[in-house]
């Protein structure tokens, strides 16, 4: 039951998108009507069954639906099918209600002990819930109904208690998870007593995966219990539809219709638990509904004309477009001419890249400073053709090499990264597979680019490791991402970037998640390689040390646009636009430091 | 404040951490002695793993100490019990690093402010009245109480946090890189409000960070730590004009500047300082 849950609360101050998404969700509305019929008949029904359901109307033994006053017809013992099966609504609702709030009771609470104290909590806790799973719920139940006799009320709550691991496992997981938030930290520094923490905190953020567990269970809850009251085990005074079921089963050869009612009944609730179930979990995750290609061309057509569609899409161009002969001399290496990228949400749509143009020659570093949200990363994903699914690039055109990108077939442009264009990330961790050793990652990545044999490729592949200045490259090789250093991780992916010798090489962020002597060394190391492969280079920084440390010219961008441009030493020097000026302004280089401290005690009085 | 005008507010002696247990402990915190006086701020720089960010933990309660002792206001806090350590919640508070995860997703700006207040016991009526207050001194307009905290960005999110950690007008505030999440230009004005925030209420700040002009600029004091250990300690223009200890000046070097001239001098020192 663990798998596929949703992922903690994230945004609930999406909450009110989460409920209009489950109302556009047709099989989800269905089952919530469905689920408060069942509840309302549930509680109204003494006085809407139009007959007792107990009375026997011998002459309508097996009558077809609408004989007499029997709607649904008669059972085998002349009773009204329709007002048993309004009966035995009842104790279904019941047996959802109990087995649920039983099982979430014990498993909530002891998930969250067990997962917010940790230590003896949490080992007790999982022994409990452990041998708890390992109990056999059938045979106990029936073990039970000979002491008890039949108490369907009984007999779930004990399920409720065999249940209880399912809530358990999860919330502890979860618990765990939030345990580790700083805002739990922050609440606990605020002097909040744990109780109050694990109430209001951590049981707020995970209730979403909770409340879905529990529709799940309540339908589980009444199927197990129509299963139990068919196999004879409830109470044969009270109509229940697992009773029904199994008279109507005995009669299945004089009156078949009547296994349908009662099975219809039992496969609309529990199905409706289940679907119901499904939609919360889809739309807590945001699971956004997949368009088909074409929905997706005529969504963009519509907003931003055809040819934003066939750039977004790479349909404009079938044709091969890489050149088989270099580019017109003097030509710049990388250009970018009105490049706009846009984003499309409920919310209308956003401008991200807004027209910029870019050039970077061979041999030239170019920096491409802002701050977040400026576009620096969506320019050079645009670039590599890694831009995210939703993006849509309404217009403009990459050139790399006398090639044009964005009309450029998918086919095409892979075989161009990381032989003519190669990327360094911001994040080494996340860019290195965990599952994979370093070495078997970059012999992957240099076969692919090159067609190698795979002794060959290893061969590079620890050259480029020496080459970066990792120390012990064999040893290197053969570890998992998670044994070496983010530094190291850094040099890694540098070294697969640079192995197949490429021309250009983006840089995002290459040393913002770095300690400052790490990054120094890393930038060293950048430039020793551009040096040597005399590699086109544009990096994308928020650090104006960055720039200076290594660019030869600087653009500065700000929404979507470029600002200013110029070589560095003018930028610095002489900033004309005001964003860039303010930018630098910001930058606390040359703050004077603070002096001696001022009494408190003075300022107060 | 009577008593605390005397000696320093917080002071911490040999202070060890260990995390991990019995033979497979591992000590980040190799006895690290440091004083903070009222209204004063000390800068605690360090790499990723020098132990900074577990020193401002342990003065907050989040981690035991495995030895040394931790004194506040005169008074040793070093092993409180938890109803204790809630009373002292008035007096020491928390700035982190992550504005993104260090308030609930889940909960109204509104109930968070509350929250340290509520459980101080104060009245409704009147922690409402204080959240308005907090939120007008962090300048953030006073409909942000409704709202969640993913409708605000870095930098709002943090002046919410420093909101949250004035409520109960603490003597102490760790903040743990509060800026280095955000944006320059905001990195700049939110730094300004926490000193402005000192400068009005005299509150003492441990500020930890990575960043030398960071902490330059909020710093009176500034420690050194490196490998759990404190390296240097000194006043702010000279630890971080002046540096007199070699992995100082390896960290002085290798900090970027933003002029290319002095960034090539500054590389030219640091690579004669490695190759010694």
């Amino acid at each position: 039951m663990t798998a596929g849950l949703p992922e903690v609360a994230a945004a609930p101050g999406a909450r009110r998108r989460r409920v209009a998404t489950i109302l556009r969700n047709p099989l989800a509305v269905a089952s919530l009507v469905i689920l408060i019929a069942m509840i309302v008949v549930a509680v109204i029904g003494p006085w809407i069954q139009p007959n007792p359901p107990n009375a026997v109307q011998l002459q309508l033994t097996n009558a077809p639906p609408f004989t007499g006053g029997y709607l649904l017809g008669g059972d085998n013992t002349g009773r009204d099918i329709l007002s048993r099966l309004i009966a035995g609504t009842r104790g279904a609702a019941e047996a959802a209600l109990i087995l649920t709030v039983v099982a979430a009771a014990l498993g909530v609470t002891g998930g969250l002990v067990a997962g917010y104290f940790g230590k003896l909590f949490d080992s007790f806790g999982s022994w409990v819930f452990a041998v708890l799973m390992a109990c056999p719920g059938i045979v106990i139940l029936i073990a039970l109904y000979t002491v008890v006799g039949a108490s369907p009320n009984v007999a779930m709550a004990v399920l409720g208690v065999l249940s209880a691991p399912g809530f358990f496992w999860p919330v502890r997981t979860l618990t765990r998870t939030v345990r580790a938030e700083l805002y739990v930290d922050a609440a606990r520094v605020s002097g909040l007593p744990a109780w109050r923490i694990v109430g209001r905190h951590v049981f707020l953020t995970i209730r979403g995966p909770v409340i879905i567990l529990a529709a799940f269970l309540a339908g589980a809850a009444i199927s197990v219990q129509a299963a139990l009251q068919f196999l004879g085990l409830g109470n044969p005074a009270v109509p229940s539809w697992g009773g029904m079921l199994s008279d109507a089963f005995d009669n299945v050869y004089v009156a078949p219709v009547q296994l349908v009612w009662p099975g219809l009944a039992l496969g609309l609730v529990t199905a409706s638990f289940v679907l119901l179930g499904n939609a919360l979990r889809d739309a807590s995750q945001g699971t956004a509904v997949r368009q088909g290609t074409h929905g997706r061309r005529r969504e963009i057509k519509a907003l931003f004309g055809a040819q934003a569609a066939d750039l977004t899409l790479r349909t404009g161009s079938r044709r091969t477009t890489v050149p088989r002969k270099a580019a017109e001399p003097g030509a710049p290496l990388l250009r970018i001419d009105g490049l706009t990228v846009a984003y499309h949400s409920d919310n209308g749509a956003a401008t991200v890249v807004d027209g910029i143009s870019l050039e970077v020659a061979e041999g030239e570093v170019v920096g491409l400073v802002g701050e977040s949200g400026a576009g620096k990363t969506q320019a050079v994903f645009a670039t590599l053709g890694l831009l995210p699914e939703e993006a849509i690039v309404v217009g403009g055109s990459i050139w790399l090499d006398g090639a044009e990108l964005l009309r450029m077939p998918e086919k095409d442009l892979a075989r161009l990264r990381g032989a003519t264009m190669a990327y360094v990330p911001q994040e080494p961790m996340s860019n290195l597979d965990p599952s994979f050793t370093v070495g078997s990652q970059l012999v992957y990545g240099i076969r692919a680019q090159t067609g190698m044999r795979a002794g060959q490729a290893r061969e590079l592949a620890l050259s480029m490791l020496d080459r970066v200045g990792i120390t012990d490259p064999v040893r290197t090789f053969g570890c998992y991402p998670h044994q070496i250093s983010g530094g190291m991780a850094q040099r890694v992916l540098i070294a697969g970037a640079v192995a197949c010798k490429p021309r250009l090489l983006l840089a995002d962020e290459p040393t913002t998640s770095l300690d400052v002597t790490i990054q120094a060394e890393i930038l060293d190391l950048l430039r020793s390689l551009q040096k040597e492969g005399h590699m086109g280079m544009l990096i994308v920084t928020h650090n104006f040390g960055v720039v200076a440390d290594l660019c030869d010219r600087v653009l500065v961008m700000r929404s979507g646009k470029i600002v200013e441009e110029g070589p560095v030493t003018r930028v610095f020097r002489d900033p004309q636009h005001d964003y860039s000026k303010r930018l630098l302004g910001s930058i606390l280089d040359d703050a004077e430091p603070r002096g001696a401290v001022v009494p408190a005690e003075v300022a107060d009085a | 404040m009577p008593e605390a005008a005397a000696g320093p507010l917080l002071v911490t002696d040999e202070l060890r951490v260990a995390y991990g247990r019995g033979r497979k402990a591992h000590e980040v915190l190799h006895g690290v002695s440091v004083s903070v006086g009222p209204g004063e701020t000390l800068g605690l720089v360090g790499e990723s793993g020098s132990g900074k960010t577990t020193l401002g933990r342990a003065v907050l309660g989040l981690v035991p100490a495995s030895g040394g002792r931790i004194s506040f206001a005169g008074e040793e806090i070093t092993q409180l019990p938890a109803r204790k350590r809630r009373i002292l919640a008035k007096d020491v508070q928390v700035v982190f690093q992550d504005p993104y995860s260090s308030l609930n997703p889940a909960m109204k700006i509104q109930d968070i402010l509350r929250e340290p207040l509520l459980a101080q016991g104060l009245r409704r009526a009147d922690a409402n009245e204080r959240v308005r207050e907090l939120l007008d001194r962090v300048a953030m307009p006073a409909d942000t109480v409704d709202r969640y905290a993913r409708e605000f960005s870095g930098g709002q999110r943090q002046r919410i946090a420093i909101a949250r950690a004035l409520a109960l007008n603490p003597r102490l505030i760790v903040c743990d890189e509060p800026v280095s999440a955000l944006d320059l230009s905001t990195q700049r004005r939110v730094l300004d409000l926490l000193i402005e925030i000192q400068e009005r209420s005299g509150v003492a700040y441990l500020f930890i960070s990575h960043d030398l002009a960071v902490v330059r600029h909020v710093s009176h004091r500034v420690a050194v730590m490196y490998q759990g250990e404190i390296v240097e300690l000194g006043p702010a223009r000279q630890v971080t004009g002046q540096p007199r200890h070699s992995y100082t000046k390896r960290l002085w070097a290798a900090n970027l500047v933003a002029d290319p001239q002095e960034q090539s001098r500054r590389r030219d020192l640091r690579r004669s300082l490695d190759a010694v």
